[in-house]
C-alpha cells in the first residue's frame, strides 16, 4: 500500500498537511490506508502546531528541573512552587495565524485558549500577559490588524474576569503580514492535588464538558502551521469565536468538579479539538479512549465525523471521571448551565475509538497520534548564513561623525535632544497607554502595580476561600507576591539568533529583578518561519541553544511553552518572506515580602541615580554596542551588528544587587536600560515619576550615541535616597567593584532633564519628554 | 451587619467585593446565587461588576429578570440599602431601580484606570465618611459606562440631588476633558429619591486594601458601618 494506491487524491493528502512521506507512515502504522476522518485526524495531530515534528529535537536541550518545578512541559502549562503551600501554574501560547485572518477573535480566542490551559491543572487564573508584534503603524491594514487584536484581548480577558497585567508590543516592517499575538496565563492551584491529563481507570467514564461542537475553527492546528498567503483570507472559518462569559462560567464550573476529587483527569480542548483530547488522555495515561460522537452536544446539524474530530469549537473540555460519580459532576455543569454528557470510556486497548450511528468511524493507535509522531532532524547551516555575515561585518565606524550638538541621520543634522525624543516617541518604545487602558487590570483585586509602572507586573498572590470558610476572614498583609514578564527584542535574535536568545531570558530575569522578583521559571513562546528553509532552521536551532544555556545560567528552568513555525508571508511573487525569529521567554519570579517592592519611576527630589552594569566610560567591548539596537535602526535606519553579547556573570551579579537593594529599602526605583540604551531609560523614568533628572556623563572615548543610545551591559538605572548613599555605595563596591557608577540626581519637574557631557547634551522640559511618549500611538490611531 | 453580594454567572467583581466586607471589614458576607431570593438575612445587597450573563444582549438585561433581582427590587421596596457597582448600576437601572441608562463609552473602547471624583453630597450613609465637594480617586472598569437620561430625568436627578459621585478634574471641576467616558453632566454615581438605592461606574472596591496603595473606596464601606451598627475595624480606618 503506497501513496499512489491511496483511496484519496495527493491534493487531498496535502489539503490535511500531510507530506507524502508522512502518509506512507500513516499507511504502515494502520496497517491499511486511513479514511477521511483518520486522516484529518493524523493531519492536525502531525502538525507543528500539536507534535513539534521540527522543534522536539530542539526542545529535548532545555533544562526543565529545578527544585520549584512540580510540573515541567508535557502537561497543560507548569507549575511551580511558590513555598508555604501555594502553586502557580503558567504558561504562554500563540494565536498567530487566527489573529493575522479575523484580529479581534483571533486574539479573543488566544487568551481563552491559554486560560483554559491554566484551570484544567486546577488552577484559577490570576493574570494574563500578552506579547504582540506587528508591521509599522504607517500602514492601514497594521492598525486594523493592531486595533482588532487589542479590543479581542480586551473582550475576552475583561469579561472573563482575569487582569491582563502585563506585556510588550513592538512595531516592525517585519511582522507586516503576520503578526504576532502571544497569550501568557498565571493561575493560583485551587484543588488539593494538581490535576493531569493522562487518562486512567479502565472502565471510567469520559465526560464532554463546556460548549457545544460546531464547525468553527475546522481544522486550526494544520491551518496554524501552513505559510499564510492571500488564499488564507479565505480561511476565515478555520478561526474559532469564543465565548468569555461561557468560559467564566467554565473556570468556576471546573473547579468545583475538581474539588469532588471525582475527576481523574482533565484536558482542554483546544487545537484539534476531540482528536487531540482523546489521543492525548489515552497515550499520556497508557490506555485507550472509545468516544461516541452522537452523544456530543452540537450547535450544528449534518456534521460528519470528519468534522466533529477537527472542529476547534472553544470552551470545551475532556473529564475522565470516577466510575459512578458521573452524575455529581453534571449536575454541577448543568448549574452553571453548561454541557456535561458521558460520551465515552476509558478502555484497555490502547486505541482512539471513535463511534458514530452505531459504526466505528475511526480507530488509530492512541501513540501514533499523539506520542510516536514524525520527527525530523535538519541539516543545520554549517557557517552563519550570508545574511548575518554581512550584518556582523557593520562597525559603527561607517556612521557619520558625532559633534556635541547632534549628527547627521535622515538627511540633516539632528541634536541629541530631537533624536532622544524620536525615540521616545517610537511605537515600540513610547507608551503603550492605548492599549493597557482597554484591558481591565485590576480586576480580582490583587494588581500590586500598574501596567506602566514598572519593569515587570507585580500581582498578590491571595488564597481564595471556599464559600464554606467565608466567615474566616484572610489577613491582608501576609501575602506573598508574584511578578510576571514577557521579553523578546527580536531584531537581536535576527541579527545573532544564539546571542539575542540569551538577551531575551537576561532582559526577563532583569526586569523581574527590578521589581525585586526572585526569577523562578520560564515558559517560552517560539516563534519562527519555516524550518524546511535552511535558514530558518539554523535561526530555531541557534535560538534554542541561547535559550537553553541562558535558562541554566539563570536558574529558570523550562516548564513548557509553544512553538509556532512557518510564520511567514509570501509576496506578490510567492516568495516566502519571514519574520524575525521570536521566541519570547515569559518568566515568572517570586517576591516573599509585597511591601519590598520597586517601580521604574523617580520618587522623590534629590534622590542619587546610579547605573548599575557596565559603566558608560568601560573600555570599548562587545557587551556594549550599537549595533542591532533602536538608535540604529529607527536614527540611522541601519539594521545591522552584532547584537550585544550577555555577559552571564556580569547580569547575575548585577541583578542579585538590585534585588537586595530593594529588599534592603535601598533602591526606590529601578528601570532597565534596554530599546533606546541609558538615555531613554533615565526619561522614561523622569516621566514615571514626573520628576526631572540632572545627570553628567563621565568623559570617554567612546561616541557620543554610543554613550547615550547604546544597549546591552546588564544594565539597570536606579535611585537611592541619599540617607542611604554610603552604605549604598560600600555595598556596591564589595559587589560589583567597578561595574558600576553614579550619574546624577533626581530633580524636581520644573527642571526637566538634562544630561551634561564636556557640555549639554541634553535638555529636555519633561512635558516635551511626557507629550512625545505619551502622545506617539495614539497619533497614527488619530485618523 | 450582613452583607449579601449577588453573583450572576458572568459576575466576576463579586470576590473582589467580598474580600472587602468579609476580609477588610470582618463582616458576614453571604454569596447570593441568582437564582436565590431569599434576602431577609441581608442589611445591605451589593451587586457586583462583571458581565451578567455575557451582557451579550444589553447590560443588565436579562440580569434584571433573574430570581435575585425580583429579591432585590421587594428589598428596595422595603427602604433597605443595595448598591450596584459597574454591572451593578447597568442592572439596577435596567430594573428601574435607578433612572437613566449606561450607553457605550465616548471613544468606543474599554476604559480601565483611576480616575478624580467629587462626592456631590455626603448626607446618606453611602458619603457619610467623605467631606462634601472632597475629590477622590477610584478605579474605573468599562466599556459602557456613559450614564444617559433625557433632559426631564436629569433635571430631577439635579434638583432631587441624586448624584452622588461627579467625574471631576484633579481641583473637582467636572468639565469635558475630564469625563472619562462622555456621560451627561459627568455622572459617575447616582442614587433614587429615596437614597437607599446608590449605583455607580466607579469601583470602590478596588480602592479599599492599603496593601495594594489605594483606599479612597474604603469609606465608602465605613459609611455603611458606622450606619447600619458594624464595627470598623481599628487597623484599616483609612
Amino acid at each position: 500500500m503506497s501513496v499512489s494506491s491511496a483511496p484519496f487524491s495527493a491534493e487531498a493528502i496535502a489539503a490535511e498537511g500531510i507530506k507524502p512521506e508522512e502518509y506512507a507512515e500513516i499507511v504502515q502504522r494502520l496497517g491499511r490506508h486511513p479514511n477521511k476522518a483518520e486522516l484529518g485526524m493524523f493531519g492536525v495531530m502531525w502538525s507543528e502546531h500539536c507534535c513539534y515534528k521540527n522543534s522536539r529535537s530542539l526542545l529535548k536541550q532545555f533544562p526543565t528541573e529545578g527544585d520549584r518545578v512540580l510540573v515541567g512541559p508535557g502537561e497543560n502549562a507548569g507549575v511551580v512552587d511558590l513555598g508555604n503551600g501555594l502553586h502557580l501554574a503558567f504558561k504562554i501560547e500563540s494565536h498567530n495565524h487566527p489573529s493575522a485572518v479575523e484580529p479581534f477573535q483571533g486574539a479573543a480566542t488566544g487568551v481563552g485558549g491559554i486560560l483554559r490551559d491554566i484551570f484544567t491543572m486546577g488552577a484559577r487564573p490570576i493574570a494574563i500577559l500578552n506579547s504582540l508584534r506587528f508591521g509599522s503603524l504607517d500602514d492601514a491594514r497594521t492598525r486594523r490588524l493592531f486595533s482588532g487584536v487589542v479590543a479581542g484581548i480586551s473582550h475576552y480577558g475583561n469579561c472573563v474576569g482575569v487582569p491582563t497585567v502585563g506585556g510588550e508590543v513592538y512595531f516592525d516592517p517585519a511582522y507586516s503580514g503576520n503578526p504576532l499575538v502571544n497569550a501568557m496565563a498565571l493561575g493560583l492551584m485551587e484543588t488539593e492535588e494538581i490535576v493531569k491529563s493522562g487518562a486512567k481507570g479502565i472502565g471510567n467514564p469520559v465526560l464532554y464538558v463546556g460548549s457545544t461542537t460546531g464547525r468553527d475553527g475546522m481544522g486550526g492546528a494544520s491551518f496554524a502551521s501552513a505559510e499564510l498567503s492571500d488564499a488564507s483570507m479565505d480561511d476565515r472559518p478555520a478561526v474559532q469565536v469564543g465565548d468569555p462569559f461561557l468560559e467564566k462560567s467554565l473556570i468556576e464550573a471546573c473547579l468545583e468538579a475538581f474539588k469532588t476529587g471525582a475527576v481523574v483527569a482533565a484536558q482542554d480542548m483546544g487545537a484539534a479539538g476531540i482528536t487531540c483530547s482523546t489521543s492525548e488522555m489515552a497515550a499520556k495515561g497508557g490506555v485507550g479512549i472509545e468516544l461516541d460522537l452522537d452523544k456530543i452536544p452540537v450547535r450544528e446539524t449534518g456534521m460528519v465525523p470528519y468534522e466533529y474530530l477537527l472542529s476547534e469549537s472553544q470552551e470545551r473540555m475532556l473529564f475522565v471521571a470516577e466510575k459512578g460519580r458521573e452524575q455529581e459532576l453534571i449536575d454541577i455543569f448543568e448549574r452553571w448551565g453548561l454541557h456535561a454528557v458521558a460520551a465515552g470510556t476509558v478502555i484497555a486497548e490502547p486505541v482512539v475509538r471513535i463511534l458514530f450511528q452505531g459504526a466505528i468511524a475511526a480507530e488509530i493507535p492512541a501513540t501514533a497520534l499523539a506520542d510516536n509522531t514524525p520527527i525530523y532532524h535538519r541539516e543545520l547551516l554549517s557557517e552563519p548564513p550570508d545574511y548575518a555575515q554581512k550584518a556582523w561585518a557593520w562597525t559603527p565606524a561607517t556612521l557619520p561623525d558625532c559633534t556635541i550638538t547632534g549628527i547627521e541621520a535622515q538627511g540633516k543634522v539632528l541634536t541629541w535632544n530631537e533624536i532622544l525624543l524620536q525615540l521616545l516617541a517610537t511605537p515600540s518604545i513610547s507608551s503603550k497607554q492605548w492599549v493597557y487602558r482597554q484591558y481591565d487590570h485590576q480586576v480580582q483585586n490583587n494588581t500590586v502595580i500598574m501596567p506602566g509602572g514598572a519593569d515587570a507586573a507585580v500581582i498578590r498572590i491571595r488564597p481564595l476561600v471556599s464559600s464554606k470558610d467565608l466567615n474566616k476572614p484572610q489577613a491582608s498583609n501576609s501575602f506573598p507576591g508574584v511578578a510576571a514578564t514577557v521579553d523578546c527584542n527580536a531584531r537581536y535574535v535576527y541579527l545573532n539568533p544564539y546571542e539575542g536568545a540569551k538577551a531575551a531570558v537576561a532582559e526577563a530575569a532583569r526586569n523581574l529583578s527590578c521589581v525585586g522578583a526572585e526569577p523562578l521559571a520560564v515558559t517560552d513562546n517560539l516563534n519562527f518561519g519555516s524550518p524546511e528553509n535552511a535558514i530558518g532552521y539554523w535561526q530555531l536551532a541557534e535560538a534554542c541553544r541561547g535559550l537553553s544555556e541562558a535558562c541554566i545560567a539563570f536558574s529558570t528552568p523550562v516548564t513548557g511553552g509553544n512553538v509556532s513555525l512557518y510564520n511567514e508571508t509570501l509576496d506578490a511573487d510567492g516568495k516566502p518572506q519571514s519574520i524575525y525569529p521570536t521566541p519570547v521567554v515569559g518568566m515568572v519570579g517570586l517576591i516573599p515580602d509585597l511591601t519590598k517592592i520597586c517601580g521604574q519611576g523617580w520618587q522623590s527630589e534629590g534622590d542619587l541615580i546610579y547605573l548599575m552594569g557596565t559603566p558608560l566610560d568601560a573600555a570599548p567591548s562587545a557587551v556594549v554596542t550599537l549595533g542591532g539596537s533602536e538608535y540604529l535602526a529607527a536614527v540611522q535606519d541601519v539594521i545591522a551588528g552584532q547584537p550585544p553579547i550577555v555577559d552571564f556573570d556580569l547580569e547575575c551579579k548585577v541583578q542579585t544587587v538590585c534585588r537586595e537593594g530593594i529588599r534592603q529599602g535601598w533602591i526606590r526605583s529601578a528601570h532597565d536600560s534596554a530599546e533606546g540604551g541609558v538615555a531613554v531609560a533615565i526619561a522614561e523614568s523622569c516621566i514615571s515619576g514626573n520628576l526631572g533628572a540632572t545627570l553628567t556623563f563621565p568623559t570617554s572615548e567612546s561616541r557620543l550615541d554610543h554613550l547615550l543610545f547604546a544597549e546591552g551591559g546588564a544594565r539597570i538605572i536606579v535611585s537611592v535616597a541619599r540617607s542611604h548613599q554610603s552604605v549604598w555605595e560600600a555595598y556596591l563596591q564589595t559587589h560589583l567593584e567597578n561595574d558600576w557608577q553614579a550619574l546624577g540626581v533626581v530633580n524636581s519637574r520644573t527642571e526637566g532633564l538634562s544630561i551634561t557631557f564636556t557640555n549639554s547634551v541634553i535638555k529636555v522640559e519633561m512635558d516635551t519628554l511626557s507629550d512625545r511618549w505619551k502622545g506617539a500611538i495614539e497619533s497614527y490611531l488619530a485618523d | 451587619m450582613k452583607f449579601g453580594v449577588i453573583v450572576f454567572p458572568g459576575s466576576n467583581c463579586d470576590r473582589d467585593v467580598a474580600y472587602v466586607t468579609r476580609d477588610l471589614l470582618r463582616q458576614p458576607t453571604r454569596m447570593i446565587w441568582h437564582e436565590d431570593s431569599d434576602l431577609s438575612d441581608v442589611d445591605v445587597v451589593i451587586i457586583p461588576g462583571g458581565f451578567s450573563y455575557g451582557d451579550y444582549l444589553r447590560c443588565g438585561a436579562i440580569a434584571r429578570f433573574s430570581p435575585a433581582m425580583r429579591a432585590v427590587i421587594d428589598h428596595a421596596d422595603q427602604g433597605k440599602y443595595v448598591l450596584g457597582i459597574c454591572n451593578g448600576l447597568q442592572v439596577l437601572t435596567e430594573a428601574k431601580l435607578l433612572p437613566g441608562a449606561l450607553v457605550r463609552n465616548r471613544d468606543l473602547h474599554f476604559i480601565c484606570d483611576r480616575v478624580p471624583l467629587r462626592v456631590e453630597r455626603t448626607d446618606l450613609l453611602w458619603t457619610s465618611h467623605y467631606r462634601p465637594g472632597e475629590v477622590i480617586t477610584l478605579p474605573i472598569a468599562h466599556g459602557e459606562g456613559s450614564y444617559y437620561a433625557d433632559a426631564d430625568t436629569l433635571k430631577a436627578l439635579e434638583d432631587n440631588r441624586q448624584v452622588l459621585f461627579r467625574y471631576c478634574s484633579a481641583d473637582g471641576t467636572p468639565d469635558s476633558a475630564n469625563n472619562p467616558n462622555g456621560s451627561l453632566q459627568n455622572i459617575a454615581g447616582i442614587c433614587n429619591l429615596q437614597g437607599n438605592v446608590l449605583g455607580m461606574m466607579p469601583h470602590p472596591e478596588r480602592a479599599a486594601d492599603p496593601a495594594l496603595g489605594a483606599t479612597d473606596g474604603i469609606r465608602l464601606f465605613h459609611g455603611m458601618l458606622a450606619a447600619l451598627g458594624g464595627d470598623i475595624p481599628a487597623k484599616i480606618i483609612g
